[in-house]
């Protein structure tokens, strides 16, 4: 806005950098080191073939003689060295943390997309068409909010598990968990969305579009949808940080990740057996990544929904 | 009145109905009762004469309408694993669930409301500081994480408190209690804690929030100025004024501690209803389930309820409106 006339307009990255959101940003230490911190996360699990030492799911690369080596130090038998150890069956534990963060953040960020693409469309429906349909969902959404999504989520876990063929339950495991996760958590997206929409439907621009004769459905989704996109950012991030605790939870009560594609919490649930007979890095490791994770989540949308909240700016 | 409290008691009824509904369906479509009781082997007129018997070849409203009437006679049909009656399974095990659910509810309330009493007038005080950071981290960390930590410091480290079970219980008639033995106090305070935890860092910033917002109100200013000493000022002017968000989020969170129970119930193998839910999901015995839901249901449809009615008697404020505004 202060650019004086003689420089050059300023391209798209210029306006990006300039803009209120990154310079908040650069002032919020926390948020940099939550940010940082999920982005190697991310990459980290992206790239677990090429970065992880072994592949801990294949068989050839395990040698049980290496089972509970502690931490950096020498294996008794093979005098192999392992940065985090290794579990009861000689897996190399950093490994398995790579690729269990990979299962955990597949699951988190699947089961939200699920989760916001469900709400999202209910809560513009629900805003924009109105009437019986609009009673329907919140009414639905009102008697889900009762139940905690968790339980909600152990539920849909267990009836899919019902209706899939014994044999396929573990190879679907995955999928039914992105389903019940995804399922449980839909009701926030669909309360904002409804609510700006509500607002957004009388304003002049929805008006305009629909004088000239577009359909409902053009004027929902390319009209209304971009401007209630923000607050959906904000509880994309919250609702991440829910879901990879649930999905931590849901495995490590044995009722999501399998044994064969270990996720953080099928990794701790291991780790708890061994904690009575000393062997603490098989619990400890994958448990300090889940935490680092979720808190750094956590804290990237707190800060998200502080900065993007105009009432508190 | 009496016409807000027929019309609150109808929608309850209504989404108990629902609940039904919903876990009716799933004991009847998910997977195939016939085969699960009879096996994969049986002959055509042995499922013929049990679908006959369960009558599963009657209209699925004459299903449902008999399913709601047995649900309501405590007949929620037989587990597929154990092949015993679920009501029995339930009632052995819903005494171990609510002395722990009472207990961390009862712990978290009290703390929370103290913490969050001390934590508001002592406002940037040092002790006050730590509890409200302390607490940040509690909100945070996933319940087995705590659950699994205190196990390892109290069972493992120091070895003062039973890491797992009930301990020696007592039998009261049909109940069976923990609460008169030393074992079973003992086996209480961890699982109880780890349950609480959470709740209790709710109430006490929900209270502390509240108790700053009413400390900046006329009549506290009012009430002091009038001499009142601070503890009459604290108590009775401000606390009682804080009352009514925090029965809402306390009785809503009482519903959570039912849920949440499932988790602490599998990290110390307490023998509880939580427990037989995951096992049900996992095993896939969808009885179980099924009458599960049913029962957490009508829990948390009684819990709303009962905090709407205290609502009304807590606050004549809404009393009146509603009187006024409700036609009542």
């Amino acid at each position: 806005m202060t650019h004086s006339p003689h420089t050059a307009p300023p391209t798209r990255l210029q306006r990006v950098l300039a803009s209120d959101f990154v310079f908040d940003f650069t002032r919020a230490p926390l948020a940099i080191l939550a940010a940082a911190v999920v982005a190697f996360l991310f990459l980290v699990a992206i790239l677990a073939p090429a970065v992880a030492p072994t592949n801990p799911f294949d068989p050839a690369s395990l040698n049980l003689m290496n089972g509970f080596t502690p931490p950096m130090t020498d294996n008794m038998f093979t005098g192999e060295r392992f940065v985090m150890g290794t579990d009861d069956q000689g897996r190399d534990l950093l490994s398995a943390i790579i690729y269990g963060l990979r299962v955990s953040l597949f699951v988190g960020v699947m089961s939200v997309l699920l989760a916001m693409g469900i709400g999202v469309s209910l809560g513009l429906v629900a805003g924009y068409v109105g009437g019986w349909l609009d009673n329907l969902i919140m009414r639905i959404a009102d008697i889900q909010l009762t139940f905690p999504s968790i339980l909600i989520a152990m539920l849909i876990f267990g009836v899919l598990r019902g209706i899939i063929p014994p044999d396929l339950r573990d190879e679907m495991a995955i999928f039914v968990l992105i389903a019940a996760i995804g399922l449980s958590e839909w009701v926030p997206f669909a309360r904002t969305v409804r609510a700006t929409t509500l607002v957004e439907k009388e304003k002049e621009y929805v008006q305009a579009a629909r004088l000239i004769g577009l359909r409902r459905g053009q004027i929902m989704w390319r009209h209304i949808l971009p401007n209630v996109i923000g607050p959906v950012l904000v509880i994309a991030t919250i609702t991440l940080a829910l879901a990879i605790i649930a999905e931590a939870t849901l495995s490590f009560l044995g009722v999501g990740a399998p044994p064969t594609e270990p996720s953080l919490g099928t990794l701790i649930r291991i780790g708890q057996d061994y904690l009575f007979s000393g062997e603490w890095w098989i619990l400890t490791f994958p448990a300090v990544t889940l935490l680092a994770l979720a808190l750094s989540v956590n804290l990237l949308g707190d800060w998200l929904k502080d900065t993007l909240n105009p009432r508190l700016r | 009145m009496l016409i807000i409290l027929a019309r609150r008691l109808a929608q309850a009824m209504l989404v108990l109905l629902l609940v039904a509904l919903i876990s009716f369906a799933i004991f009847r479509f998910v997977g195939s009762p016939v085969e699960n009781i009879l096996g994969q082997d049986a002959t055509v007129t042995d499922r013929n004469e049990l679908i006959a018997r369960m009558g599963l070849d009657d209209p699925i409203p004459v299903q449902y309408a008999r399913f709601v009437w047995k649900a309501l006679n405590f007949d929620f049909g037989i587990s597929y694993r154990t092949a015993e009656p679920v009501a029995d399974l339930i009632a052995s095990r819903l005494p171990a669930t609510l002395e722990l659910a009472f207990i961390s509810a009862l712990m978290a309330l009290s703390a929370g409301i103290l913490l969050g009493i001390f934590t508001a007038i002592k406002r940037g005080g040092f002790i006050a500081g730590f509890v409200m950071t302390t607490s940040l981290i509690g909100v945070s960390l996933p319940t087995f994480l705590i659950g699994v930590l205190l196990i390892w410091l109290f069972s493992v480290e120091l070895g003062w408190l039973p890491s797992f079970g009930r301990g020696d219980t007592v039998r009261l008639g049909f109940w069976e209690t923990g609460l008169l033995t030393v074992s079973g106090l003992k086996s209480l305070i961890l699982p109880a804690i780890t349950l609480g935890l959470y709740q209790m860092t709710l109430i006490m910033r929900l209270v502390r929030s509240e108790m700053l917002e009413v400390l900046r109100q006329d009549f506290i200013k009012f009430a002091r100025a009038r001499g009142l000493p601070e503890r009459m000022v604290h108590f009775r002017h401000a606390l009682r004024n804080t009352l009514v968000p925090v029965t809402t989020v306390a009785g809503l969170q009482l519903g959570s501690i039912v849920a949440f129970a499932i988790i602490t119930e599998t990290v110390f193998q307490w023998p509880g209803v939580g427990l037989m839910f995951i096992n049900a999901v996992y095993f896939v015995d969808i009885p179980v389930m099924s009458a599960y839901l049913l029962l957490v249901g009508t829990l948390f449809v009684l819990i709303n309820l009962i905090v709407d009615l205290l609502y009304l008697a807590i606050d004549p404020r809404i009393r009146d409106r509603n009187l006024r505004g409700g036609g009542g």
